[in-house]
């Protein structure tokens, strides 16, 4: 894997991020989200690059990007559909929305589907309980879920025209 | 200021900081633990509390405290027996092996595992808490080590020994909640990271996680194989570890009846690495001397470890200059036997296998080096078996070991001094150089040949040693840790030495990877190296230049030392490799 | 501008009160005589009524202004939460003091020509009494029983502005630390007011503060703990949203008393609004000189750096969240030593959360006495709740310590949702518990709801009826804090996943009687062992559901039946002889395991039946299609 294509697109400006840093190693896990906003996602190399670029076992780097959930290591779809399911929309149906959403992208929670459109993924409150059940499609909040044909009207607005 | 506390109605005072378990060993109040480990020698503290098994009851807490990671308070009660705390550590082992493979009979660790221990202190009897198990692959990538994440118990152990002592860092805990397990980066191949196959991660692995990728029945195959003339070398730290394996006390030293049973086992001759550990005080005194005289790159540093070999190329690539090229000593016999010895017999090579039985497994990962071979199908060694492998087949084979008569070593190559014998001891290696070095370039005989300075446990021991009118600077290192920060220092040009012995497992190859298991008891470590330098006394030689059968296989064979036949058959070169 | 001392920080408050001074009148002006009033128009844009909108509607309304010719005189903010989400967007006008709910873009036009022209009421748009049908132009009964301390400027100032900040008695506080009091005087009156930690666990502000001044160190930390990681509480971010300021400032009087140089606030990535507006409260307020080298002129000097969280839970917890901020796996470790001995990189360590801090200003102004006298005996303050689930008035509150739940949950709250029953309340998240109908009338503090199983926690209050499973909801916070596990030690990483195994049986109708006894049993273990906080209160949403609501547990185990009708595989759907076969069933259910003959009873073949429960959502026929 890391004597493949080391992550050449960008990497000029991680560098001179990571460059402006006082303090690197302590820096981990910000370099990582810095990384992921480039990237999209954090790969092997990518991983890899980190760790040689902080003086820090790749491991340890691995380590971190699989302990928190805001990490991925897999590229997501064009379009991040996420479903709230904190305790005030689990209580108002998020499971069902989850399902439905399952249902018409014909994926499970954490895939993407085949045309690269979608990935569906889970998050905890967002803070709009007053519209549960919500869900959020790249960012912005769609309350109220409760009905398969509004989900299907949300859905529709970030699908290509025909 | 000491602190005054109860345990189990006895009163005691102990100094501020301790912790309860320690406290609690004052007064001969054993807690049961499983991920706690503290080998002070090595500097190694996994005191993370993460298993749960050493929990107490202390008096006005809410809730059970880890006796490993908690500091004695002032009129602290303590009950370490308490009904509540026995059936949490019970409960905390029936949690452990609920995610556990249940074959303990077929297990590698059968009979040495900490976990199957504790169960069985604890009388755990059911598990009452069933359900899913990890299903993780088992890693036999590597020459020298296998991982089984099945059977980890997450102490990290391993982690604290491969990325704080060592600085390794190949291991890190991975993932999250109930999926969290020690692996390596992106979980690659253990033989596709940075591993220097010191195996100090499977000499502190409770459970039957890590361990030695077996070897035992390819050396059985080779001796049941009529057409091979099968040869067998030992190190110098097995024949003080090997009768561990059999009840005998640390530090009893087995040689003869280890030579027996080899013998016993089948083995067409018994030779020993000590020939070849003399052999590469000449070549590397020589090698030295050499640099010295043409101005070339100091420090030298010593090249027997081959986990501290495959440490310096992935983490000092531009160094590479440096270290000896001498080959290690087993790899060196292994060349002369198939070479020297074989010519002397008139056998083909190709008919002869070599077995190393090695304190290390890091060894068995270097045999399988390309470059230390003769053509493709001519490795130097072909099988190297760890003194544990060895007990095992000593078992298997229903041998007597207590009741074997002792044996000597074949000659040529079984031939040996007092300093070939040290090699197993950290500090060893340098000082057996010296006695020769003083010898050969004072002319003078050497009386007192002990180097007091260069033993011990010290991770860094350093020395000025005046010969023949030029001060020596050596160091004396033992754990990769320690050698990282002495070669960042001579990286940044901040310190500077003319030669330093290096090797990767603490204490040496009597703390090697492949040796019985010291369940934590540093005593034991202690207790072999007492006995390397008793064997030392012991010997009528002590000197390597001394030693009649290397004087004669120069002047039969090889001609100079560090001349152009020794350099194609006793020297190597060095791959820049990366750091993963 | 760099403020050189008090009197120049006096001076900008005194030039900046015109800018809210508007928003200060309380008594209702009616818009009649309002005509060429200098007006402002709040909108709210808190995380509800942004969701929903409310930025288009103060763009909306800023371009109609403009069109009408009233830009001068009526000005658009968008300030922080109001917490009345449930009748979100809301906007507020000013001096007017009239309130508009569930306004949208559509309405702009309306307000506009109808509130600012002709000066009438938009009464459509005023909250409305569910049962009286009363319209409230103001004073709506949400907000009565409320108190706002730590929310006193959310909803008040725009917080993209430190002049409104300073116009609302902003960083006076601080001035008062650094000229007239000792490091001594500010622990003493903050371990005088009683003020606790508003993170869950309640520990004392003003010692946690003096312990690790007590520390020895040439470096000590202050961390403002805004992990916000319960999954149903919104609090914290509100704050941060609202009002960055105050919780900037509190950090540097924190810091001034335990001597610290540096703070870090520890933020949810997830949180982009939260991280904006606190990156530019940071700029300004070192633009002002309130943050940076010597602080409005003193010796004083402090500085703050913001450090995100990467969705880990169990970061809230202070020893993980400063192992992350060093960079590491947010894993804790054991307590002592505790951070205030060390902490960050091995030094002396603060972690506060964000809504303590929040009350850090106030309390230092108006004095310990005015704080404690607000609250219960050992619980003194207010506290805020994020309240939701099946509750009429879902929203933010903050309310005096010793209210009843029920006044929260039937008075603030307006009761249960469509009439239903109430059945219990869950406060604290993952570590809380479920509070049932007979203590409805116990007072919120610390230990009263230790006292019956649940926790203060950070301020989840999530309302359940009679629809909601009690086994359900405890294998809901089962699966949180499994999945949330750092993983680390035995009793939760192993533990919390068999609880959720067995309660995942139960559920299924696989239970048995010797499965809920080794439940029982695991959960007091994992009490009794895990290693941090998350892991000793994992099992609390059982206990407490099973202390409460035993009988539903059984009901599953014993008669396999779910009696909230929510747990799938205990469920059954049968058409009775009331069906009239018109066969819109048949046409919805996915399986199509509906059979029978048009103007029939038709039958569902209970072998294939998922229970999605679409046929009974679809018949129009009561009582022909049954649920049990």
């Amino acid at each position: 894997m890391c004597d493949t294509a080391s992550p050449n697109k960008f990497v000029q400006k991680l560098d001179d991020y990571i460059d402006s840093l006082t303090y690197k190693k302590e820096n981990l896990i910000g370099v990582l989200h810095y990384a992921q906003e480039i990237y999209g996602y954090l790969p092997d190399n990518v991983q890899w690059h980190i760790a040689q670029k902080l003086d820090i076992p790749s491991a340890t780097v691995y380590g971190v990007v699989t302990f928190y959930s805001f990490f991925t290591m897999i590229p997501r779809g064009e379009h991040v559909v996420n479903v709230c399911t904190g305790t005030a929309c689990f209580v108002r149906g998020a499971e069902k929305l989850k399902g439905e959403l399952e249902n018409q992208l014909k994926i499970k929670a954490g895939e993407t589907t085949t045309d690269n459109l979608f990935t569906l993924e889970t998050l905890r409150c967002v803070g709009a309980c007053g519209l549960a059940p919500v869900m959020i499609v790249d960012g912005k909040v769609h309350g109220r879920m409760n009905e398969a044909q509004h989900i299907n009207e949300v859905l529709a607005k970030y699908r290509p025209e025909i | 200021m000491d602190i005054q506390l109860t345990i189990n109605d006895i009163s005691l005072k102990v100094p501020e900081g301790m912790s309860i378990l320690d406290a609690a060993k004052t007064v001969n109040i054993d807690i049961p633990t499983l991920c706690y480990l503290k080998l002070n020698e090595m500097h190694y503290n996994n005191n993370i509390a993460s298993c749960r098994v050493c929990v107490v009851e202390v008096e006005g807490r809410r809730n059970l405290a880890s006796s490993c990671s908690t500091p004695v308070a002032s009129g602290m009660i303590v009950k370490t027996d308490s009904l509540r705390a026995i059936q949490a550590r019970r409960a905390m082992v029936e949690l452990l092996l609920s995610d556990h493979p249940k074959s303990c009979l077929t297990c590698a660790k059968n009979q040495d595992c900490d976990l199957q221990s504790l169960a069985s202190e604890l009388g755990v009897r059911h598990i009452s808490y069933e359900g899913e198990e990890s299903t993780f692959e088992i890693d036999k990538s590597s020459f020298s080590i296998v991982r089984d994440p099945n059977k980890c118990i997450r102490c990290r152990r391993c982690e604290t020994m491969c990325n704080e002592v060592q600085t390794v860092g190949v291991y890190s805990a991975v993932g999250r909640g109930f999926n969290t397990v020690v692996k390596t980066a992106f979980d690659l191949p253990l033989h596709e990271t940075s591993c220097t196959f010191c195996g100090q991660c499977i000499a502190v692995c409770p459970t039957g996680a890590l361990t030695e990728l077996d070897q035992v029945d390819k050396v059985w195959k080779a001796l049941n194989d009529p057409n091979q003339f099968v040869v067998v070398q030992t190190a110098p730290a097995v024949r003080v570890a090997l009768g561990e394996e059999f009840g005998l006390e640390p530090g009893t030293i087995v040689t003869g009846k280890m030579v027996g049973a080899l013998r016993r086992l089948g083995f067409d001759r018994v030779f020993d690495t000590d020939f070849a550990a003399d052999l590469t005080i000449m070549e590397e005194a020589t090698e030295l001397v050499h640099r010295i005289q043409h101005g070339g790159r100091l420090p030298l540093l010593t090249s027997c470890c081959p986990a501290w070999v495959k440490f310096f190329e992935h983490q000092f690539p531009d160094l590479l200059d440096i270290p000896s090229t001498c080959k290690s000593p087993h790899e060196m016999l292994g060349v002369l036997i198939k070479s020297y010895y074989a010519k002397s017999l008139g056998i083909d090579p190709k008919t002869i296998t070599v077995v190393s039985v090695m304190p290390c497994v890091a060894k068995k990962y270097e045999a399988a080096r390309p470059e230390l071979a003769q053509g493709a199908e001519t490795a130097d060694v072909d099988i190297v078996i760890t003194t544990r492998e060895l007990a095992r087949m000593i078992r298997e084979a229903s041998i007597h070991f207590d009741h074997l008569k002792d044996k000597e070593f074949d000659h040529p190559l079984g031939e040996s001094t007092g300093a070939a014998i040290i090699f197993g001891a950290t500090g060893g290696v340098l000082e057996a150089a010296l006695r020769t070095a003083y010898e050969v370039l004072t002319g003078e005989t050497l009386e007192k040949v002990e180097f007091e300075a260069l033993r011990g446990m010290d991770g860094i021991k350093e020395a000025v040693i005046p010969i023949a009118g030029r001060d020596y600077r050596i160091a004396v290192i033992h754990g990769l840790g320690n050698a990282r920060t002495v070669l960042e220092k001579i990286r940044a040009g901040e310190i500077n030495y003319d030669v330093i012995e290096i090797m990767a497992c603490p204490g040496g190859c009597i703390g090697g990877g492949g040796q019985p298991y010291h369940h934590g008891n540093m005593d034991i470590l202690a207790a072999r190296a007492a006995a390397i330098y008793r064997e030392d006394r012991a010997k009528p030689l002590r000197k390597s230049h001394e030693n009649l059968a290397i004087i004669s296989l120069y002047k039969d064979y090889l001609g100079e030392p560090y001349g152009k036949k020794a350099h194609q058959l006793l020297h190597t070169s060095y791959t820049p490799r990366k750091k993963i | 501008m760099k403020l050189k001392n008090t009197e120049a920080l006096n001076e900008l408050k005194a030039q900046s009160l015109k800018l809210i001074e508007t928003r200060r009148v309380t008594d209702l002006v009616t818009t009649k005589n309002a005509r060429g009033l200098v007006r402002h128009v709040m909108v709210c844009g808190g995380p509800g009524c942004h969701s929903s909108g409310s930025p288009g509607i103060a763009e909306r309304l800023e371009e109609e202004l403009n069109r009408v010719g009233l830009s001068e005189q009526v000005k658009v903010f968008q300030p922080g939460c109001f917490g009345f989400c449930e009748k979100g967007p809301m906007i507020e006008i000013h001096p007017d003091n009239i309130t508009y709910c569930e306004v949208s873009e559509d309405d702009v036009t309306t307000i506009v020509e109808e509130h600012f022209i002709q000066g009438n009421l938009v009464d459509h748009l005023l909250f409305m009494d569910p049962i009286t049908k009363e319209r409230f132009p103001t004073n709506i009964p949400f907000y009565d029983g409320q108190l706002r301390i730590a929310l006193r400027n959310v909803g008040y100032i725009a917080p993209e502005n430190i002049l409104e900040y300073i116009a609302a008695d902003g960083y006076q506080a601080l001035a008062k630390v650094l000229f007239s009091m000792t490091p001594l005087d500010v622990i003493d009156v903050i371990k005088e007011s009683g003020l606790r930690g508003r993170g869950g666990a309640g520990f004392p502000t003003g010692l946690k503060w003096e312990f690790t001044r007590k520390s020895p160190a040439d470096q000590r930390y202050i961390i403002c703990n805004a992990d916000e990681g319960d999954p149903g509480a919104f609090m914290d971010r509100s704050v941060l949203e609202g009002d960055p300021h105050s919780v900037l400032e509190a950090m540097i009087i924190a810091g001034s008393a335990i001597g610290a140089s540096e703070g870090f606030i520890y933020v949810r990535a997830e949180y982009p609004a939260a991280i904006r507006r606190l990156l530019i409260a940071i700029a300004q307020a070192r633009e002002y000189g309130l943050l940076g080298k010597a602080i409005l002129g003193s010796d004083f000097s402090f500085d703050i750096e913001l450090k995100y969280g990467a969705g880990a839970f169990v970061c809230g917890e202070e020893t993980a969240l400063i192992h992350s901020i060093e960079g590491a796996r947010g894993e804790p470790s054991v307590k002592p030593p505790f951070p205030a001995q060390k902490g960050l990189w091995g030094k002396p360590t603060c972690v506060n959360n964000v809504e303590t801090l929040a009350n850090i200003p106030p309390i230092i102004l108006k004095g310990a006495e005015w704080f404690n006298a607000v609250g219960t005996e050992k619980s003194k303050g207010t506290k805020v709740f994020a309240l939701a689930g099946k509750v009429n008035n879902v929203g933010l509150v903050e309310v005096p310590m010793g209210t009843t739940l029920r006044q929260i949950i039937f008075e603030i709250g307006g009761g249960i949702k469509q009439r239903k029953t109430f059945k219990a309340a869950q406060t604290g998240g993952p570590s809380g518990g479920c509070i049932p109908t007979k203590y409805l009338d116990s007072p919120i503090d610390y230990e009263s709801l230790t006292a019956i199983g649940s926790m203060m926690g950070s301020g989840g209050l999530i309302v359940l009826d009679e629809d909601d499973c009690m086994v359900n909801i405890a294998k809901y916070f089962q699966e949180f804090t499994m999945d949330e596990s750092c993983g680390r030690c035995t009793a939760c990483r192993v533990g919390t996943k068999r609880l959720y195994e067995i309660l995942t049986k139960i559920t299924e109708g696989k239970g048995t009687l010797e499965d809920l006894e080794n439940m029982e049993k695991l959960c007091h273990i994992i009490k009794d062992t895990a290693l941090c906080g998350l892991g000793q209160s994992a099992p609390n949403p059982i206990l407490s559901t099973l202390k409460y609501f035993r009988e539903e547990y059984l009901a599953h185990i014993v008669d396999k039946t779910c009696p909230a009708g929510v747990c799938k595989s205990l469920l059954k759907y049968e058409i009775t002889d009331k069906c009239v076969g018109c066969t819109l069933c048949v046409k919805k259910c996915p399986m199509n395991c509906i059979s029978g003959v048009t103007k029939k009873r038709h039958v569902i073949d209970q072998e294939r039946c998922l229970k999605c429960g679409a046929c009974m959502e679809q018949c129009r026929v009561v009582g022909a299609i049954i649920r049990h």
